[in-house]
Order: C-alpha cells, then sequence, then structure tokens
C-alpha cells in the first residue's frame, strides 16, 4: 500500500498572533512552527500501517522552503520520504489542486490528511482532494483499517460516532482517535539523523489560481473584564444571564 | 439567480441550524436584491422555512437517504444550485455540511469560505468575515469565482423571522453510487449534542473524578443543554471522549458555555472561544480562564453548582 500523509504547517497554538502590512500579512516573527495536530495523529496512523501491515509512507506539503524543517520532523518520526509543492498555500482549493496532482502521479492507495488545520481551520482541503482525485472521502475521522482494498473506519457525527465501509483509493480528514496521543513519537536522536539522509524532493507547481483571498485581517475587539459574582449571591448570576446578557 | 441554502433535518425534522441558515440566507438576499431557495432531505415540516425568508423549497423525498451521505448530499445540492442558477450557497457548520461542502465546491467550481461569523461586507466583490486561527482572529475573505459556498458559524447570525411563505417542489436528481457505506451508528438520541446545543456546560479536572458529574448533568438538564469536559477529564476515561472540547476536541459556538473546575488552557479556549457568553466557576481567583470569561464565580463548584441548580429552578419556574 502506498501511502501519502499530507501535512500542514501551522503556527502552535500557544503563538501569539498578529499581524502585519495593514493587516493584510501574518506576522512570522516569533512564531513557532509545528505539524498540524490532526496531521500528527495521521501519521503515527501511517507508521502502524508501515510497520504491522507494510506500506510505504510519504508525507507532502504545499508551501515554501520555510516548511522543510516541518517535514524534516515528519521524517524523523519515520516517513519514508518528502515532496514539497514549492508554492505559497494560498487558499484551500489551490492546495488541494496542487496535491491531487501529487497523488495522480505517485498512485497513492491511501492519503491521510488532518480533519482541518489550526491556521485556518478551513476543513477544506482533504475532501476537494477525494474529489479531484476522484477518491472516496471519509472525515472526522477517529479510525481506520485497510484489508487489501477495502476499508472500514469510524467517524465522529454530531452527538455521536458512526462506522462506515469504503474503498480504496480513499482520502481520509483524520483526528484524535485515529491514534491516542500516548502514541504519538517524538523523534529520537537516530531518527534525527536518518531523516538528513531521506529524500526530501521539491517539485514545482502546476498553474492553478486560488478561489478566495484573505485581503485583510482583524483581531476580536478587545475583552471587558470579566464580572465577577460573590458565590454567597448566585441570584445575581441569574439575572445577570437572563437580563444582560440574555441567554437564559 | 437566487440563492440556495442546504437545510438539514433529523428524523423529519428541521434542525435549529437550517432556520439560522435561511434567516442569514435571506439576509444576503437582500443585499443581493434576490430571493431564497432552500434545499431539504426528507423533512416533513419545510413549511416553516417560509417564516425565515424562503420563498420556495426544493423537498427530496427518498428513504435510500435516510442516512446522511456527503458524497450523495452534495451531489442533490449541486444538481439544485444548477437548476436554480444559484450563484451564492449557503450551509451551516454542522459535522455534516462541513463534510460534504469542500465536495460542493469542486462540482460547483465554486469558491468555498467556510466558519463565515456575519453578513457579507461587500456583494461584488463577495466579501466574507470568516474566523481564523482558531478563533483568535478574523480574515476578510473575497472570492474570485462565479459561485460561491458560504459556510455559516453556528449561532452568529440567530434566527430572523420574515412575512412570506413559501412554495414546495419535490426534488429527485439522479445520483451517484456514493463508494462509503454506513454501517451502524451510535449516537444518544436522547442528549442535546454539543455541535446543536444553545448552551454547553462542560466540566474540568477540578470536579475530582466521574462520580461528580452529576451535578453538571442536572445543570445540563435545568438549562437544556449539552454537556462537555476537558480533555484530561476524557482522557482519564471520566467522560466519554465525545465531550471533550478544544483545539483536539470538539468545537463548541454555543450561545453560552459554562466552564466548572476547567483552568483555561489556551488550548482548551481554542476551541471554545466562538461561545458568545462564557461563565467560569472556579475556587482559583488566578486561574487564566477569567480573563476570557464574561462572568466569574470564584469559589468551590462544589457549593456554587448546586446552589446555580436551585436558583435556576427557581427562575424558571417564576418565568413558566
Ligand atoms: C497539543 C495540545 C492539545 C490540547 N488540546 C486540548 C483540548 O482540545 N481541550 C482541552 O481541554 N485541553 C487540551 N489540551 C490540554 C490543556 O493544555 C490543559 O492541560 C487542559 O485543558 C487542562 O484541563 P483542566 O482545566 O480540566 O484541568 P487543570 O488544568 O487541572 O485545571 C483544573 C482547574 O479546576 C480548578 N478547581 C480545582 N478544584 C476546584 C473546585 N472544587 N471547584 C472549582 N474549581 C476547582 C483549579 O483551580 C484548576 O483551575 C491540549 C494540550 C496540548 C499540548
Ligand atoms: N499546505 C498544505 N500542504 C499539505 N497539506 C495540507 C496543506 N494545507 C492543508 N493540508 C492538509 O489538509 C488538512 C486540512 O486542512 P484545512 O483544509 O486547511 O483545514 C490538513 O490537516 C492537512 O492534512
Amino acid at each position: 500500500m502506498k501511502i501519502l500523509v499530507c501535512i500542514s504547517h501551522v503556527p502552535d497554538t500557544t503563538s501569539k498572533i498578529n499581524f502585519t502590512e495593514n493587516d493584510t500579512k501574518f506576522d512570522t516573527n516569533g512564531v513557532q512552527y509545528v505539524i498540524n495536530p490532526n496531521d500528527e495523529f495521521g501519521l503515527t496512523r501511517a507508521m502502524w500501517f508501515k510497520e504491522k501491515q507494510g506500506a510505504s509512507v510519504d508525507v507532502v506539503n504545499v508551501g515554501g522552503a520555510e516548511t522543510e524543517p516541518t517535514l524534516r520532523k515528519a521524517l524523523a518520526i519515520g516517513a519514508d520520504s518528502a515532496i514539497r509543492v514549492n508554492t505559497p498555500a494560498t487558499d484551500g482549493y489551490a492546495v488541494a489542486k496542487q496535491l491531487a496532482h501529487v497523488v495522480n502521479e505517485g498512485g497513492y492507495d491511501l492519503v491521510i490528511a488532518g480533519r482541518e488545520s489550526i491556521d485556518y481551520n478551513g476543513a477544506m482541503v482533504p475532501g476537494m482532494l477525494a474529489a479531484m482525485a476522484n477518491a472516496n472521502f471519509v472525515t472526522n475521522c477517529i479510525s481506520l483499517e485497510v484489508d487489501g482494498t477495502s476499508a472500514k473506519a469510524v467517524r465522529e457525527i454530531d452527538g455521536g460516532k458512526e462506522t462506515v465501509s469504503t474503498s480504496l483509493p480513499l482520502v481520509i480528514g483524520g483526528q484524535k482517535g485515529l491514534v491516542e496521543e500516548s502514541d504519538l513519537r517524538i523523534p529520537n536522536m537516530r531518527g534525527i539523523m536518518m531523516a538528513r539522509k531521506k529524500p526530501l524532493k521539491v517539485v514545482e507547481p502546476t498553474e492553478v489560481s486560488a478561489e478566495t483571498k484573505a485581503v485583510s485581517f482583524e483581531k476580536p475587539a478587545p475583552k471587558g473584564a470579566v464580572k465577577l459574582v460573590d458565590a454567597d449571591s448566585i441570584d445575581e448570576l441569574v439575572n445577570l444571564l437572563h437580563n444582560e446578557a440574555k441567554v437564559i | 439567480m437566487s440563492i440556495l441554502v442546504y437545510t438539514e433535518s433529523e428524523n423529519g425534522k428541521l434542525k435549529k441550524a437550517a432556520l439560522e441558515v435561511v434567516s442569514y440566507a435571506k439576509a444576503v438576499a437582500d443585499q443581493m436584491d434576490t430571493s431564497v431557495t432552500a434545499i431539504a432531505v426528507n423533512a416533513n415540516d419545510v413549511e416553516t422555512l417560509g417564516n425565515y425568508g424562503a420563498s420556495k423549497i426544493l423537498l427530496v423525498k427518498d428513504t435510500s437517504l435516510e442516512a446522511f451521505n456527503a458524497k450523495k448530499y452534495a451531489a442533490l445540492i449541486e444538481a439544485a444550485a444548477k437548476q436554480e442558477d444559484a450563484k451564492v450557497v449557503v450551509l451551516s457548520s454542522s459535522a455534516d455540511s462541513k463534510y460534504l461542502a469542500p465536495m460542493l465546491a469542486v462540482g460547483l467550481e465554486a469558491g468555498y469560505a467556510s466558519n463565515v461569523v456575519e453578513v457579507p461586507s461587500s456583494v461584488s466583490p463577495l466579501t466574507v468575515k470568516r474566523s481564523a486561527f482558531t478563533n483568535k482572529a478574523f480574515a476578510n475573505t473575497e472570492f474570485t469565482t462565479d459561485v460561491k459556498i458560504v459556510g455559516l458559524s453556528n449561532n452568529s447570525f440567530g434566527l430572523v423571522e420574515s412575512e412570506g411563505s413559501a412554495s414546495v417542489e419535490n426534488f429527485s436528481p439522479t445520483l451517484p453510487e456514493s463508494g462509503v457505506t454506513v454501517e451502524s451508528v451510535d449516537k444518544a438520541t436522547d442528549k442535546v449534542s454539543i455541535a446543536d446545543a444553545e448552551i454547553v456546560v462542560s466540566g474540568g479536572r477540578g470536579l475530582k473524578g466521574p462520580e461528580n458529574w452529576g451535578m453538571v448533568e442536572e445543570l445540563a438538564e435545568v438549562l437544556g443543554a449539552a454537556t462537555a469536559c476537558s480533555k484530561p477529564v476524557s482522557d482519564l476515561g471520566w467522560r466519554p471522549h465525545g465531550e471533550h472540547v478544544g483545539q483536539t476536541g470538539k468545537p463548541v459556538a454555543s450561545n453560552l458555555y459554562i466552564a466548572i473546575g476547567i483552568s483555561g488552557a489556551i488550548q482548551h479556549l481554542a476551541g471554545i472561544n466562538a461561545s458568545k457568553v462564557k461563565v467560569v466557576i472556579n475556587t482559583d481567583p488566578e486561574a487564566p480562564f477569567f480573563k476570557a470569561a464574561d462572568y466569574g464565580v470564584v469559589g468551590d463548584a462544589f457549593e456554587v453548582v448546586p446552589k446555580l441548580i436551585e436558583k435556576l429552578k427557581a427562575f424558571k419556574a417564576a418565568n413558566a
């Protein structure tokens, strides 16, 4: 089985979010980048397939050279090779188009992406990619098993979960549950050394134009201070929620 | 040309989110000087949509579509959008809508913006405000495509009634093979789900153990709320994984979020920031949650929550 894991390179949640150039650009100054958490679960599941069932695992990112340390980290965790499509990630559609090209060229059976990325939280790329690559698609995936060309997945739905059966080629939008947190691997020295020798291929993008464009950014208005209610006058809280906040 | 809106239902009944997306679509239609067409699948009460601004309803009645199927539903909406020559398609942010929207976008060659929180600031080019960076910022997003898909963040617009009524037409386009078959569904039918809830009551590690959740459930029951929890609580097995909210769990965009014994770590807040009003109950006045909350009680949950339940019961009795 040929597996491709899509890796999105995102600011760590604890990063300060600021904008520059009149609020039109994300300020990368001092921002710590990580593998999108949903992709880390996916990558770890891919390693399980590799070790238990035999599979090759490639990772891919659409982005500039600054994302290479993130791809190297994925290699250190155990992926066999990495691909970087050399173009900035503009919108979900453009990224999905580039990925679809990689999937078609590489003949992947299974593409593991994340439910959503934590930068734009679009939840767009995996579904678009599946439709473009003519593959089946299951998102919010919390369990995945593959047997030959058939697959069984569990996905989270509002208020519960459902089990589905499907077949390869398949794209999933994965999340926590795909593997447990305790299964996540921190790259060790040997992994890091080996990652340096693994191939990281830079491919030029195909021609695509974006369908949406973030023209400017804004931050929420600063929040007023919390209104404290004395633990002995909970009446007051009920009153505020009813008359002031109007939520009950 | 009209605006097409996908209205979700469950067991034949429209969801509240369906009324919200229609209300929103009506506001956008007014800006664009056009009308709203809604599409619904197996819903029995579609006439209601007229009261929120739909003037036409395409009703799909098909027993093979009882279980949600993203690819088939996307194909239905695509066919409806083409028939109606819709230039804007509006969806909610439910798990189902977010599942089908990207496939629909490819089918319609439409741009798609999810988590939109307001009516468009401009209709030409169509520009919407969407939340990004786990609700720490907003991106004003412009569409460059002819057809546009707007995914509305839940509870961001509310319900707005309008005068009028809707005509209902049966709609039954041919559908593709889906490739994904639902084998079984495991869903609590007697509880409000976090995604649908207007109020969410959430407990953290401060509650000490699973045996103390009785009061959380009781509070939720009084409020008609869904119950949720912080990540360590589900990791410890005190509560089911489906209740875990936050960056790595479910997103919450309720009108009211009550956090009990939750410290307010940034990864927790990332998932609940979209909620309108936040209340925190915590013994530690230094807990970071107090900086993110609108109302706070510094106190022991084991004393405060029972009191709150009692006062809410009295409030409800007085306002019944
Ligand atoms: C990559 C990553 C992703 C994460 N994703 C998530 C996520 O999605 N969701 C999430 O929730 N967390 C997430 N976390 C974990 C997060 O950082 C915090 O560790 C977690 O939210 C803390 O949970 P808590 O507030 O329940 O527990 P604690 O931090 O232990 O806080 C308990 C609180 O209860 C208070 N308390 C104690 N006794 C009482 C009492 N009797 N009455 C009232 N209050 C009391 C304490 O003062 C304290 O503030 C993530 C972490 C990482 C690194
Ligand atoms: N630039 C990118 N390169 C590779 N994969 C990506 C990229 N952006 C998004 N993805 C994948 O798509 C998933 C969902 O991202 P999004 O649609 O941006 O929320 C991520 O978890 C990744 O698996």
